[in-house]
């Protein structure tokens, strides 16, 4: 590691920005800095599917030269990031965490991607994550879990897990995750960063393989508020690759971050400080309530009283629209097809799928296709949706009283991997930010303390499309509180001669 | 299975079965119709995917690859409601597009983007007339999909066949759906149907009307009841009908094979036959018990459709004169026959060269002449038409005119009709160099008559002694003269006005 480069681990994109701008740094040195981190941590980590050390040499050296030759270049061109690996970057391996698609090189690239990619970022790898990000602490991919780095030994939540884990390992300054029923922010919670999940339709899904269409979203993970905001504002926006895109203009976050809070009225959901939090979960969101109350917001208790039908609700829709959306890995076009040998078509679509998917995908898949089945679609997707409008509903009747809603993210910290063994205990992981998915609302995880020296995430929700309203009073408490600059340490197992 | 092996009995075009006191047969239609817009159902890639070699017409999109997603064709949507219009239907405000999920290897996504229980349109009708009567046949619905793509087996049948190869290069063409409801009673309503639909298709320009190539299909529901039984009997689908012949053939012999059935105390089995063009028969395919549950629900990826009432107004405005509209105007404006209407308007494209020709000048009478007598052969037998044929439309009303004025004689007309229709030239200059202009001065025709009763005086005895039979030499004889250029019929009036003035 160079001189330049030390100690960068905890700077701003902004402040990477400016040092790459002056030249008191370059991309290439940067680029270097993080791969070389990611290999540090790798061994404890597990948290790359595929790394991309020649293509972001190249791209770090060409934003270099597009500096040098002092052409007008983006604020974000030169910055390393890691993709969570259901983003699809052309020619570039794409597995979605799926023994499926082992080998699968993706033709094209995510709008969202391009749009970074047209920036001037720098791809390093992709990061892993639960099988087509179906779970809540990576340990659903089909190769093997990703660690904390705050204790190796415990899961980084899931399903964005290793675009969180090398965020919070400071070897990358961002990465990208999403968000179906909690995938960016209860990892960005229990790893201890900042993860975004924009309104539903505000940034594009073309080129990110499906989970559950209704819900997905792509975000950012970074260590500042600031930087979220700045990633937000290059993806969003309309795209007419994906129909679902808003095209309400998209406000810029980055004026009105450091708005602060004075005046504004923040609702705590008494549903979400519910008896399931964790003592020191519950502590440092009453310090994180009363720290907002300091800075001059206006705290109030508000109910939405449907909150704990939103994990059934999703535990509908979101198997019905996976069962439908995974049904293309047939082993016909693409991905391992099963067996190798030439065989009637019944056998090789279930040699395929039997082999290539993972239980836990399996699972959902059943449980969707029972779900839309004849005679039970009325009994289960009809009501669904119905409660799906009834959340929805109760979240704009809030949202006439107040600005935005503060809450835990996740109910505890981070946990051991293997411990939650069994389905329903992992899917009460999301019960408070699954509702958030349901709406379609934007809503942010920033780190908010500690239990037991594991991270604990403080939720901001907002209206449909008060994106920048939520990055605003995420900024607000993170400028106010010091957790920013916390930093999980290099295991000893890992014996490093440089200081990161 | 057992009616896989049953033998059905020979039928014949034409030869309707006696069935009709025992049973009355019950059939709808389902018409699938590739619509001809630029681009496909939800990507940019062509529709017109002909001539193209195996994969070469797909993207991201239309492959189903992993992180696509479909984006709608307005035009289709158009079209869809053009057809729907046509056909008397209602246009929802609402609309939506639902997943129809099954496994087939040519289907990529593992799901077909279609329309369930909120289609673009609902509730229409098509009526005819068939000898002499009318029929009014309802349309359930017009609605909007994917069609998929093509497989090739080394076999028969998928699941014997060594192996298959897709192509891809069909998937995601815009495929609109006409479900018809069970009005018809006969398999040559069925036909007739059909072809009013085709008919209408082209005229609107949203189908090419082929169904030899499958860019339009027809599946029928026939069964069968007692004749004035308002229950249904029990619903075979018959697919593979790749004719007009076809359907009309395929539903006879569905109809003949469940009358058999039932004489003997049997009851057809619900289930999907194909028709078997070489055997002239129906097989079966797929049993009910097997039906696939396709678990329709809504398509996250497309917005439902709002669909404007000013949008179905201005679709209604550029709606063009339908087939019947256009045959009862060509009665009332031409004076054709009803027959004759309907021939000329059997597609648009007949219709707007007989206007074509009208306009240019011929008259209507003999415009249709023309058009239905020796042009339609020289288009059916060399297979091109007026327009593209070297005579066009314009050398057309120039040649008809020159027979109206009596310029030149029927037979001279057929003959250079031919020559130019498909060698192309320039009418008058063949019409003088020819020397094929009538002699139509009256003293030269004069002084040919002249000499031919001078030349001929047995024959004028014999016409003057009564002989009737005898001035036909003599008629003969001026037209030897005038190598065939004048008009026989003034010619014998000539002759009779010089023999009785004798
Ligand atoms: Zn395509």
């Amino acid at each position: 590691m160079t001189a330049a480069v030390a100690g960068t681990g905890n700077w701003s994109i902004t402040r990477l920005a400016q040092a790459l701008e002056k030249k008191e740094l370059s991309s290439e040195e940067l680029t270097g800095a993080a791969l070389d981190s990611i290999d540090t941590w790798e061994p404890a980590l597990h948290a790359y599917l595929s790394q991309m050390r020649e293509h972001a040499l190249d791209s770090a050296r060409a934003s270099d030269r597009a500096r040098l030759a002092d052409e007008k270049v983006s604020l974000l061109s030169g910055i390393p990031i890691a993709l969570k690996d259901v983003l699809c970057l052309e020619n570039q391996p794409v597995t979605a965490g799926s023994r499926l698609l082992e080998g699968f090189t993706s033709p094209y690239t995510a709008t969202a991607v391009a749009r970074l990619k047209a920036a001037g970022m720098v791809f390093v790898g992709k990061t892993n994550c639960d099988e087509f990000a179906m779970g809540s602490s990576t340990e659903n991919s089909g190769y093997g879990p990703t660690g904390n780095p705050w204790d190796p030994a415990c899961s980084p939540g899931g399903s964005s897990g290793g675009s969180a884990a090398t965020v919070a390992a400071r070897s990358v300054p961002c990465s990208l995750g999403t968000d179906t029923g909690g995938s960016i922010r209860q990892p960005a919670s229990l790893c201890g960063v900042v993860g975004f999940k924009p309104t539903y339709g505000r940034v594009s899904r073309y080129g990110l393989i499906a989970f559950a269409s209704s819900l997905d979203q792509i975000g950012p993970f970074t260590r500042r508020v600031e930087d979220a905001a700045l990633l937000y504002r290059e993806m969003a926006g309309a795209d007419p690759m994906d129909s679902t895109t808003l095209s309400d203009p998209v406000e810029d976050p980055v004026p009105q971050l450091s708005a602060g809070v004075a005046g504004l009225r923040l609702g705590v959901p008494r549903e979400y400080m519910g008896s399931a939090l964790s003592p020191g979960v519950r502590a440092a969101v009453e310090a994180a309530i009363a720290l907002y109350q300091e800075q001059g917001a206006i705290i109030e208790e508000v109910s939405l009283p449907s909150t704990d039908l939103g994990l059934s609700t999703y535990y509908v829709i979101a198997p019905a629209e996976c069962s439908s959306n995974l049904a293309r890995f047939d082993g016909v076009r693409y991905g391992n097809r099963l067996p190798s040998e030439l065989a009637p078509l019944t056998e090789m679509y279930l040699e395929t799928r039997r082999k290539g998917f993972g239980p836990e995908v399996k699972r959902r898949i059943m449980l969707g296709t029972y779900v839309l089945s004849h005679g039970y679609y009325d009994a289960y997707y009809r009501k669904a949706q119905q409660v799906r409008s009834l959340i929805a509903n109760e979240f704009s009747t809030v949202f006439s009283k107040v600005d935005a809603l503060i809450a835990p993210t996740s109910p505890s910290v981070a946990f051991p991997l293997g411990a939650k063994s069994d389905a329903l205990s992992m899917y009460m992981c999301d019960v408070l930010t699954v509702p958030v998915n349901l709406a379609g609302l934007p809503g942010i995880s920033i780190p908010c303390g500690f239990e037991d020296g594991l991270p604990v995430g403080l939720q901001v929700i907002g209206p449909r499309l008060a994106d920048a309203m939520v990055l605003r009073v995420a900024h607000a408490y993170e400028e106010a509180s010091g957790w920013k600059d916390e930093a999980p340490k290099l295991p000893h197992t890992l014996t490093t001669g440089e200081a990161l | 299975m057992a009616s896989q092996v049953t033998a059905g009995p020979a039928v014949e075009d034409g030869g309707a079965p006696g069935i009709s006191a025992k049973y009355e047969a019950v059939i709808g239609l389902e018409v699938h119709a590739q619509l001809l817009t630029e681009s496909k159902m939800f990507c940019g890639c062509r529709a017109d995917y002909a001539q193209m070699p195996p994969n070469t017409n797909v993207c991201p999109v239309c492959m189903g690859l992993p992180g696509a997603l479909p984006v709608m064709n307005r035009k289709a949507v158009e079209y869809t409601i053009l057809t729907a219009l046509a056909l008397n239907c209602t246009i929802p405000e609402e609309s939506k597009f639902d997943r129809k999920n099954y496994f087939y290897p040519d289907l990529p996504k593992g799901y077909q983007i279609s329309q369930y229980d909120m289609p673009l349109s609902l509730n229409g009708h098509l009526s005819f007339e068939l000898e002499g009567r009318r029929v009014r046949a309802g349309i359930t619905r017009v609605h909007l999909e994917e069609d998929t793509g093509t497989l090739q087996h080394a076999g028969s049948v998928l699941h014997t066949a060594a192996s298959s190869a897709i192509d891809y290069n069909r998937c995601g063409v815009p495929l609109m759906e006409i479900v018809g409801e069970p009005d018809l009673r006969s398999a040559e309503e069925a036909r007739e149907y059909l072809v009013r639909l085709r008919q209408i298709l082209t005229y609107l320009g949203v189908n090419d009307g082929n169904l030899e190539t499958g860019s339009m299909r027809c599946d029928a529901n026939v069964s069968l009841r007692p004749p004035g039984d308002s229950q249904l009997g029990v619903k075979v689908e018959i697919k593979n009908m790749n004719s007009f012949r076809a359907v009309h053939r395929a539903i006879q012999y569905e109809i003949a094979r469940q009358a058999g059935l039932l004489d003997m105390g049997e009851k057809p089995l619900q289930e999907t036959r194909g028709w078997v063009e070489t055997e002239s028969r129906t097989v079966s395919q797929r049993t009910k018990e097997y039906a696939a549950d396709y678990r329709y629900f809504p398509e996250p990826d497309l917005p439902p459709l709002q669909i404007s009432r000013q949008l179905v107004e201005e679709i209604t405005s550029q709606m063009p004169e339908l087939p019947e509209q256009k045959a009862a105007r060509l009665v009332t404006q031409f004076g054709l026959s009803s027959y004759e209407a309907g021939v000329l308007t059997a597609t648009r494209a007949s219709a707007d060269t007989f206007e074509a020709v009208v306009a240019g000048g011929l008259p209507p009478q003999a415009a249709s002449r023309w058009l239905l007598g020796d042009v339609a052969k020289l288009e059916t037998e060399h297979r091109t038409r007026l327009a593209e044929s070297g005579l066009g439309v314009a050398g057309l009303v120039r040649l008809g005119n020159l027979v109206e004025k009596g310029s030149i004689n029927g037979t001279t007309a057929k003959a250079l009709l031919e020559e130019l229709f498909l060698s192309g030239g320039d009418l008058d200059d063949l019409v003088q160099s020819r020397g094929l202009s009538m002699v139509s001065d009256a003293a030269e025709l004069r002084r040919m008559a002249e000499e031919v009763i001078a030349a001929n005086p047995k024959s004028v005895a014999d016409f003057q002694g009564g002989k009737e039979a005898a001035l036909q030499s003599l008629v003969g004889g001026v037209m030897k003269l005038t190598r065939g250029r004048a008009d026989a019929r003034a010619v014998t009036q000539l002759l009779r006005e010089l023999l009785s003035a004798e």
